[in-house]
């Protein structure tokens, strides 16, 4: 059992790195099993198509990047220092693990019809959405953030990371992205606070 | 109850009220059946209906009486027929088997505990701070909450006193048997606040109000849903928010409004942790169901 749930990671990870650098429909099925040096027929074992893998990959980031957002959120500190541990482990996770936030921008945002059914609304990205609202949420209660729409604030913080990060995969940034961190945590705590 | 000649026995009430607005005396007189109650209990006083004795002898004198109902807030300086409340209930409280806290002004101070009256409040809690002056008389009481009072729970209880019923009671003493449920629980919108599709206007079939409309049903204690009014309607059912009229919270400041922090309520239902609400909220809202979208009756 334990052997594959193993493989299955394996095989997120693999068509994870292919899709985000090769694109969803330029990467073939027979492409991630020879990246594993599986058989094809070995694959659909554990995936019965593209579309489902697609969509397991990006509950696989989200519960990934919400369990990292959650210890953040747990911590018994100040709203504006929490932004900034979010940013950080945003660009940590965009400099050491890049295919994972390439996937999101480049896989999920850009071929919404892949995911169109089963992945409705925030379906497949729950986890990490509901630490962003538990984070918004909890900064308002104590007084430090200001009440406005969820959606104002939400696209003003990961539109302004996910921008950030897909300025660097451009390669278009002069700086590493940690060069950011400061600036980009002040702007957007400057941006949300009361 | 019977007396040696086979006769009914009547059990005797003594209806005492404090600081009231009459609201509750108005929901009683909506009992559908009055004239089997009243063949079975007898007022030896109620401020409205005629009985046996005038409000001075009452409280001159102290009158058989096996159930002492108290409606409306108590306050130290709150007379009656120039005889300090406090002094009836202490009179009366000894000799009866059961006292009953009529209405959420009785059981919690309610809307009278913003009042001028010195130190006005329920007659063992005021909001939820425990009070100790009746202290002696908690195992006795059974409190009835509600702005106004259902008048089926209020009858049902005390055929379950008559019937000397083993009465399980919450940390409010209010009878579980009405009150363990939320006014949520037998909601016809429970659809409606799964899928998070929210009401817009009041009075409509449709849609939830717990979201804009300060709808209280999920936090608050009582059957308004499984016993309907005047065997009709409940306010959720009729498309008013629940007031949350059963809680010591009550009165709600801000009454139709729900408040949030970023678009996110600041109170979840009873027991629900707020990530797992937010959770299956952010899922439910993916959701577009047209059977929830549509009228259901008037297009």
């Amino acid at each position: 059992m334990e052997k594959k749930v193993t493989k299955k990671e394996q095989i997120i990870q693999a068509a994870l790195e292919l899709f985000a650098y090769k694109g969803f429909y330029s990467t073939t099925i027979p492409d991630i099993a020879s990246s594993l040096k599986m058989s094809v027929g070995n694959m659909y074992n554990y995936f019965k198509s593209k579309d489902i893998l697609a969509k397991e990959i990006i509950k696989y980031i989200s519960i990934y990047l919400g369990n990292e957002l959650k210890k953040i959120n747990e911590e018994q500190i100040s709203t504006k220092e929490k932004t900034k541990k979010i940013v950080t482990m945003y660009f940590n996770i965009a400099s050491s693990r890049p295919e994972m936030i390439d996937y999101f921008l480049r896989v999920y945002l850009s071929n919404r019809e892949v995911f169109k059914d089963g992945c409705e609304g925030m379906a497949c990205v729950s986890e990490f959405v509901t630490e962003i609202m538990i984070f918004f949420e909890e900064g308002v209660q104590k007084g430090e953030l200001k009440e406005q729409d969820f959606f104002s604030a939400f696209g003003l913080f990961m539109g302004y990371l996910g921008g950030m990060v897909f300025l660097n995969g451009e390669k278009i940034l002069p700086n590493e992205l940690t060069y950011y961190i400061d600036d980009i945590s002040n702007n957007i705590y400057n941006a949300l606070k009361k | 109850m019977k007396n040696p000649n086979g006769e009914n026995k009547k059990i005797k009430i003594l209806w005492l009220s404090g600081i009231s607005c009459y609201g509750n005396i108005h929901s009683f007189f909506n009992y559908p059946h009055m004239e089997v109650f009243l063949e079975d209990f007898e007022f030896i006083y109620h401020p409205v209906l005629d009985s046996t004795f005038s409000l001075k002898e009452i409280v001159n004198e102290t009158k058989e009486c096996n159930i002492l109902l108290i409606d409306g807030a108590i306050s130290d300086d709150f007379h009656r027929a120039d005889v300090n409340i406090k002094d009836i209930i202490n009179r009366y409280a000894t000799s009866v088997n059961r006292i009953v806290t009529v209405g959420t002004c009785a059981t919690f101070g309610g809307i009278f505990k913003y009042s001028d009256f010195q130190s006005p409040r329920g007659l063992h809690f005021c909001g939820d701070e425990l009070q100790t002056d009746f202290l002696h008389l908690r195992n006795k009481t059974i409190s009835i909450s509600g702005c106004p009072i259902q008048p089926e729970v209020l009858v049902n209880t005390l055929y379950e006193i008559k019937n000397q019923t083993d009465i399980k009671l919450d940390t409010f003493l209010r009878p579980k048997e009405y009150y363990a449920y939320t006014v949520h629980n037998g909601c016809t919108r429970n659809e409606y606040f799964e899928y998070k599709v929210d009401g817009h206007k009041f009075g409509e079939l449709e849609g939830c109000l717990f979201y804009d409309h300060g709808c209280q049903a999920p936090y608050t204690a009582g059957s308004c849903n499984k016993i309907l009014w005047n065997e009709q309607n409940s306010k959720t059912r009729s498309g008013s928010p629940c007031f949350g009229c059963t809680e010591y919270t009550f009165p709600k400041m801000s009454l139709y409004d729900t408040k949030k922090n970023m678009g996110i309520p600041q109170n979840l239902p009873l027991g629900v942790p707020k990530r797992a609400y937010l959770t299956i909220a952010g899922v439910t809202k993916a959701f577009s169901i047209q059977r929830l979208e549509k009228k259901l009756i008037d297009d």
